[in-house]
């Protein structure tokens, strides 16, 4: 199984801007509530595979969405 | 579909600058849609009918971003009308010892805002006043920026005269002289392209129950690529979905300006309204058909009515809003026969526009107001031609 990674936001809407911009290139990715050890936010977070974070990372920068941190899970 | 087909009735609505009617068929199949079978809080959970309503949310900036040219779409703040996107403005950016500069074309959500600075003597105001056809010379917006100037606020299209400023020129001078523009938008976000980028416009007002033929309680504020949003403060403070273990506000765009619950059934039915609008034709074909009737309408009048007064000439009414008066007759008294004795619908008065009236020479008395939408036909115009006529006999 490819090993996961999670993409922490500030604010959950761009947790749903990353997701529409995945989407769009059949990327995998899932929205997931934020697992309570990495942040108190009540919102959610992003699951990708970690093989993909190079090129989401890139993805998210063009496009200027901002992110807190990508923590391997 | 005709301004009476939705009522299954014979009633004519010419009062489309007010709130437009009737709302296309997508703007109540959205609704309807949310609330039948989404209606989750966007933002708040992770469950998937608060996700599905994070995706309208999300579609819906995305939209307004295109429509009015900025790349971002966290840049478009959620509120419930423009009067609440223009109060987050002025009172977010404005504070003691500044001057801010208005046009005499305001409406008063727009005077009223900053007459409250002015009275608690937080700031000057100066203002602009527009030529006898409405027109504001951005000369004029030139001349009346001073070192203490932090904001200038124009209308862009009249709800009482239906004519446009050129925002283009008045954005130059503003970016020339460094000071931020804020722009009403109400009237013509919808039905003039309007490019915040290239119209050097700061800040964008706009409504989305008029002419973007969305539900009341919906509009926003367009924040430009470059403006630096921390300059801006919040109007309301409160939960946001984020930061949720501090009890600061957060300081990112669009949560910080976002408190509460947003009007997420009224934002399904604004996209609604945006889609509808797609289909029809766009913005382009809003704006030929507004002018069509409004040439239509001056024509017949001006060979039917004997008594009528025009304010302007029709070539320089750009917005499908046209303000007129029967000699000798009181605005109020017409338009309550045409309400009651021919079904017609229109708005007589000062439109909350007073400084507007009072450039164009027609304060206190007002003028009476048709406002055409894109369901209003030529016929429908014919019918109020004939009604004015025997009206202004009377």
């Amino acid at each position: 199984m490819a090993e996961k990674s999670i993409i922490l936001y500030y604010s959950s809407n761009y947790a749903i801007w990353t997701s529409k911009l995945l989407h769009k290139r059949g990327m995998y990715h899932k929205l997931i509530p934020v697992p309570r050890h990495l942040s108190s936010d009540c919102g959610y977070c992003v699951e990708v595979r970690t093989e993909d974070v190079p090129i989401i990372e890139g993805l998210l920068k063009e496009y200027g969405v901002e992110y807190e941190r990508i923590e391997m899970m | 579909m005709t301004s009476s087909s939705l009522r299954n009735d014979n009633l004519i609505y010419f009062d489309n600058a007010a709130t437009s009617f009737p709302k296309p068929p997508t703007v109540m199949e959205e609704m309807m849609k949310f609330m039948k079978s989404i209606g989750g809080n966007p933002s708040r959970s992770a469950h998937s009918m608060s996700v599905e309503a994070s995706n309208i949310v999300f579609e819906a900036r995305t939209k307004l971003a295109e429509l009015f040219g900025v790349k971002n779409p966290m840049r478009v703040i959620m509120c419930f009308n423009a009067t609440d996107a223009l109060n987050l403005a002025i009172q977010g950016l404005l504070t003691e010892g500044d001057h801010a500069i208005m046009t005499s074309m305001e409406h008063n959500s727009v005077a009223r805002p900053l007459k409250e600075l002015e009275k608690r003597n937080k700031i000057k105001i100066t203002v602009v006043k527009a030529s006898n056809k409405g027109i504001v010379a951005s000369e004029d917006i030139a001349r009346a920026i001073i070192d203490t100037t932090k904001l200038v606020v124009v209308n862009h299209g009249s709800n009482v005269f239906g004519v446009v400023q050129q925002i283009e020129e008045i954005g130059k001078v503003c970016r020339t002289a460094n000071v931020p523009l804020l722009v009403d938008a109400s009237q013509t976000a919808g039905v003039i392209p309007i490019d915040v980028g290239s119209d050097n416009i700061d800040l964008l007002a706009f409504t989305g129950h008029k002419a973007l033929g969305g539900p009341p309680g919906t509009g926003g504020l367009i924040i430009s690529d470059n403006f630096d949003h921390s300059t801006l403060r919040p109007l309301r403070f409160g939960g946001t979905g984020s930061y949720s273990d501090k009890t600061y506000q957060p300081t990112f765009i669009p949560d910080m300006f976002e408190s509460g619950t947003l009007n997420t059934v009224g934002i399904a039915g604004l996209l609604g309204g945006i889609d509808f609008l797609e289909k029809y034709g766009g913005i382009q074909k809003v704006y030929a058909h507004k002018k069509k009737l409004t040439k239509y309408f001056y024509n017949a009048a001006r060979d039917n009515i004997r008594k009528i007064k025009f304010y302007i000439e029709p070539e320089i009414c750009e917005t499908g809003v046209v303000s007129f008066n029967i000699e000798g007759m009181e605005p109020s008294l017409v338009a309550q026969k045409l309400s009651d004795e021919y079904g017609i619908m229109a708005r007589a008065g000062l439109h909350c526009a007073p400084m507007a009236h009072q450039t164009m020479g027609t304060f206190p008395r007002g003028t009476l107001r048709f406002s055409f939408g894109i369901f209003n036909t030529e016929k429908e115009i014919d019918r109020a031609v004939d009604a004015l006529a025997t009206i202004s006999k009377g």
